[in-house]
């Protein structure tokens, strides 16, 4: 295997973490890396999400696929996994593949080749997607590591799930910020949404409740080059 | 008042009805001569602007071409049908809509006169609205919401096809903003609906009276009609001048601030010697402290009330009553009572803090003794020096009668798309004419048809450039050619989302009692507070809220719970709205005042010496000039100019001139604004760097950066999406949020911010990101006043370098630290929070 410098570069040693023994790069743009594994995890695309909505009067901006391939191009093209894990709710709706812009199929199409491509399979598409490539499962065990949709509600070492959107608030200065993160308490981790137009919910928010274990949980909030690791006690609920 | 009673006698006999005639003789009164004269105009078929002060009895002359007309109608016979409005009365509160129905409706019965007088505002039950519309009063009083809501009905053009009249109340303080821009394209249809209509308009003196003239008329005549363009005017000159001073005060009056605290014990004496007092103030914060200072030198324990727009509204109605009630001795107020409700007997108005504009300082006045032939008595309290210029100033503008109202602005295009939707749920139309129609309102007189089509193609589909939504269209063109809604629900979602006020997310202030925390409930509601602030606040803060100390517990889905709280360090919420910036007209005044040492005897001791020594020290510019000083203090050099601008137009200079100073390599660290100065710090000598040319103090200060620097620095702003986010709403792209829709949840729906992004990286020249510009360049940004400033001082700008800080910089200095001026990436702030983690956990 042939690493190239740009993407070592990339894998510094302070946005690695450990979860269930397997080590990932936690990239700011949300996504995570397992470089053992040449593996990339992506979760939430909500892929033709404003087409969704404007089926029903709301005319939001047509181009929140375009935005989000765009974001996983320039993901893709720096680590160039082997296989990529997209984990569930990758469609807005289960119409979503159908309605795709012959355009935007295209580059998914084009990034999908010559990879092994995984559709985990999520509450808004619990179906695989139409006549697109890849392989849809309900959830995919690799090493130590499980990856499903949602969370299970009994503690899974190793399992990462998305479906919950977490982001994390703090107030520093007077001043409030909040930040789509990776949430994770060395066993377990959620992560952040990667759509254009997702929103996200608070980990703090009772939704989470029983996921982690409260002492050793960690939001990992995404800044515009670098991950921040902040702990609960920092954390601020709404 | 120069009437000659005869007269006006003779006139109100050829124009009057007996019934009134007698009505005024029983009262003892005669009809004014403004009355007769807009009856005759109105009578002769005109449309009318009547001007004249509060308690001219403006109310009772709008109407009375309607009562005049309606008294002689013919009876409905049994069996007939119902006739429509006759009349449309449209204020800008519906709290003005119910106070007129009970003016108006007193004398109509005291007259005898058989005419039906009714509300219709969003308070007005179901029930109550239906019935209206099988059974129109004669007179329906209303606020332009509901006018934009009966327009999108589909028996709009037969419930109003009686038409008469349309009084607009407050005509001036109307047609100032977005609503001013719906409500004039209401006019423009129902006047397609009925082509005589006569609008007549009721207005407080305003600087351009023409401009409201041609705004209450068609300003697309049919062809043919050789109407004029501007509705006639009526003037009544003001009434007795006001009494107006300024405080002197005992005590040292600060540098800088907004509190006024020093001058507490005075204002206090003011309130003890007057029967009912009303205190203004500019924000809603420093309402909450000037009551909570207030009450404590309250020895007396007088009944002092306080009232502004964040109370929960039934407050809000139990002090308006206490106050008609005479029950009161003083209230303080921000704009929420600036308009023309009556009140009791005020007879003094203490203005705290500068007025920020003579009209709207005028305004207030008014409301003292309320009776148009008695002085009103008002003192004003500058909280700060400079304040006390811009007292002066704004004083003497009063006497003078000079107006500063703002200018009427171009019609805003989500206004526009909300107006196209509308006009479509109430009935199909042709583009060609509904283009017409709206060309006829004044502040759309202007549009270009490209920019039309491309509004009702934004209302269509989205109007975007990659056409994906066809199939999914609001409204669509059929094979006759009209455009007409495509979807029953798309009607239902404009009624949901009609009007132009677009508030911050707002939480309500939810009471429980002390010791339960979060547990709490069913407390009552205290008001609204913003998001914004409710988020900066950690559990077991207190805060300033409805005059009380209240202790934050923690905010539970869309509600801020508090319980009684205590304690020295009490924080005070601060609101996005109400700051005014000063007006350009009061600006040029205090610039006059400062380069005119004559006019300091005018001004208290302290600070006219204050003035001198900045004369000796440094210098003050002349009236046109801008002065520009530079001083090194600490390790820090810094430059202070004194444009006079207003804040928002100096935040945005500053901005500018930061950007400019680091290409400059000057590094800058920060700026900070006030209403009349901005002071820059950096690590290098600017001084030298103007000295080297490298820029000068000219190009430093060229209109060029107005340019691409402007734009670089507007798409990162938050203020650009805070603007977006209001147009977005009003152009019904999305949907208003509604109390109790938060819990369903942040994940759900999509937020203003990311549409945004998304939008303007992939077509940043679409339809609402223009209308965001051009919103937050005249508004949030005030470009236009810094473009004015610029060209004004290009070549007259004098640079004074001091070895220490001068006087008049002091005020400004003091600012610093106070603000938040950072614009940049919180990341710094992450990064500050990570770093605790690390030392707390022992690592790094």
């Amino acid at each position: 295997m042939n690493f190239s410098l740009a993407r070592t570069s990339l894998i510094a040693e302070a946005d690695m973490i450990g979860i269930a023994g397997e080590r990932a790069v936690c990239d700011p743009r949300g996504v995570l890396y397992f470089p053992e594994l040449r593996l990339l995890a992506v979760s939430d695309l909500h892929l033709e999400k404003g087409s969704s909505l404007a089926r029903r009067g709301t005319l939001i901006p047509p181009y929140d696929t375009g935005a989000t391939l765009l974001r996983l191009q320039a993901v893709i093209s720096d680590y160039q996994p082997s296989i990529v894990i997209s984990l569930g709710d990758s469609f807005h709706d289960g119409g979503g593949a159908e309605r795709m812009h012959a355009s935007f199929r295209e580059r998914l199409e084009a990034l999908m080749a010559g990879r092994d491509w995984f559709w985990v399979a999520g509450n808004h598409d619990p179906e695989a997607p139409a006549d697109l490539p890849g392989e849809t499962v309900r959830e995919l065990a690799i090493g130590s590591l499980l990856f499903r949709h949602e969370p299970s509600k009994v503690r899974v070492e190793g399992e990462i799930a998305g479906h919950l959107h977490p982001c994390a608030r703090i107030v520093q200065r007077g001043r409030s910020v909040r930040r789509r993160c990776f949430a994770g308490d060395g066993g377990r981790m959620i992560m952040p949404a990667f759509g254009a137009y997702t929103g996200s919910l608070n980990v703090l928010d009772r939704a989470y409740a029983g996921l982690f274990r409260l002492e050793s949980l960690m939001a990992y909030m995404l800044g515009s080059d670098r991950i921040f690791a902040i702990s609960r006690s920092m954390l601020r609920p709404g | 008042m120069t009437v000659e009673p005869r007269l006006a006698e003779q006139n109100a006999a050829i124009a009057l009805p007996e019934p009134f005639l007698r009505w005024f003789g029983e009262k003892g009164w005669s009809p004014r001569a403004h009355q007769i004269e807009l009856l005759a105009k109105a009578q002769s078929g005109q449309s009318v602007l009547l001007i004249a002060p509060t308690g001219a009895g403006k109310t009772l002359a709008g109407f009375l071409p309607s009562l005049t007309e309606l008294a002689v109608r013919p009876r409905r016979k049994p069996g007939q049908a119902h006739r429509g409005i006759h009349t449309l009365y449209i204020s800008p509160l519906k709290a003005l809509a119910v106070d007129i129905e009970r003016n108006l409706g007193k004398p109509v019965e005291e007259i005898g006169l058989p005419i039906s007088i009714e509300t219709r505002t969003g308070d007005t039950p179901s029930h109550k609205r239906q019935r209206q519309k099988l059974v129109p009063p004669d007179i329906l009083l209303t606020t332009p919401e509901q006018l934009a809501l009966l327009i999108a009905a589909p028996d709009a053009r037969r419930f109003f096809e009686d038409l008469r009249y349309v009084v607009l109340d407050e005509l001036h303080s109307l047609v100032t903003s977005k609503r001013g821009h719906l409500l004039a394209l209401g006019l423009a249809r129902l006047r397609n609906y009925v082509p005589g209509l006569q609008t007549i308009g009721l207005s407080a003196t305003v600087a351009e009276p023409d401009e409201l003239r041609r705004w209450l008329v068609s300003q697309n005549p049919p062809p043919g009609s050789k109407g004029p363009a501007m509705a006639g005017l009526i003037t009544v000159a003001g009434g007795a001048k006001p009494d107006i001073s300024i405080l002197d005060s005992r005590e040292r009056v600060p540098w800088s601030g907004h509190s006024a605290r020093y001058a507490i014990p005075e204002i206090y004496e003011a309130i003890k010697r007057h029967r009912t007092t009303l205190l203004f103030v500019n924000t809603r914060s420093q309402a909450e402290l000037l009551f909570q200072e207030l009450w404590r030198a309250n020895e007396d324990s007088l009944p002092i009330a306080l009232h502004h727009g964040s109370l929960d509204v039934g407050q809000r109605r139990r002090v308006e009553k206490a106050m008609g009630e005479n029950a009161l001795r003083a209230i303080v107020a921000t704009s929420t009572l600036d308009l023309g409700i009556d009140w009791g007997d005020v007879d003094l108005v203490v203005h705290v803090g500068a007025p920020k504009g003579a009209s709207r300082l005028a305004q207030r006045i008014g409301r003292a003794n309320h009776r148009m032939d008695e002085p009103s008595k008002a003192i004003l309290i500058p909280a700060n020096r400079f304040e006390v210029l811009e007292c002066r100033a704004a004083l003497d503008a009063n006497y003078l009668g000079a107006q500063d109202t703002p200018p009427l602005i171009t019609g805003a295009l989500d206004v526009l798309s909300q107006h196209v939707l509308g006009v479509a749920c109430g009935a199909p139309f042709d583009a060609d004419h509904l283009f017409e129609e709206v060309r006829s309102a004044a502040p759309y007189a202007g549009l270009a048809r490209e920019t039309f089509d491309r509004v009702v193609d934004f209302v269509a589909t989205g109007g975007y450039a990659l056409k994906n939504y066809e199939r999914y269209a609001r409204i669509r063109r059929t094979k006759d050619g009209l455009w007409r809604v495509s979807h029953p629900r798309v009607a239902q979602q404009y009624r949901l989302n009609v009007g132009t006020i677009v508030e911050m997310p707002e939480l309500n202030v939810r009471y429980v009692r002390q010791g339960r925390g979060m547990a709490g409930r069913g407390g009552p509601v205290l008001g609204k507070i913003e998001e914004y602030f409710a988020e900066t606040l950690r559990p077991g803060d207190n805060f300033l809220f409805a005059g009380k100390v209240l202790r934050f517990e923690g905010i539970r889905e869309n509600e801020c719970v508090v319980s009684n709280g205590a304690g020295a360090n009490i924080i005070v919420p601060s609101y996005a709205g109400g700051k005014f910036p000063l007006s350009t007209y009061l600006a040029d005044q205090v610039r006059g005042m400062l380069a005119d040492s004559d006019r300091w005897q005018a001004l208290p001791e302290q600070v006219a010496d204050w003035l001198r020594l900045q004369k000796e020290k440094s210098v003050l510019p002349k009236r046109g000039d801008l002065l520009v000083e530079t001083f090194p203090r600490g390790n820090r050099h810094y430059m202070v100019a004194y444009p006079f601008e207003g804040r928002l137009a100096h935040q945005t200079l500053g901005m500018l001139l930061t950007r400019r100073l680091e290409r400059a390599n000057a590094r800058p660290l920060g700026f900070v604004a006030t209403d009349y100065s901005l002071a820059v710090w950096a690590l290098d000598d600017m001084a030298a760097l103007f000295k080297a040319r490298k820029p000068s103090l000219a190009a430093l200060f060229d209109e060029d950066m107005l340019g691409d620097d402007l734009e670089a620095w507007l798409n990162d702003s938050w203020m650009l999406k805070r603007t977006f986010r209001t147009c977005a709403v009003i152009a019904g792209l999305i949907e208003k949020r509604f109390p109790g829709q938060e819990k369903s949840g942040r994940q759900v729906t999509v937020s203003a911010d990311l549409i945004y992004d998304v939008l303007r990286s992939h077509e940043p020249d679409h339809i609402l990101l223009q209308a965001t510009r051009t919103d937050a360049s005249a508004g949030l940004l005030d470009v236009s006043r810094l473009a004015e400033m610029l060209s004004r001082v290009r070549g007259r700008i004098m640079h004074k370098h001091l070895e220490q800080i001068s006087p008049l910089a002091v005020p400004v200095m003091l600012e610093i630290g106070k603000e938040s001026v950072n614009g940049g990436a919180n990341d710094s702030l992450l990064m500050e929070a990570a770093d605790l983690v690390e030392e707390a956990m022992g690592r790094g």
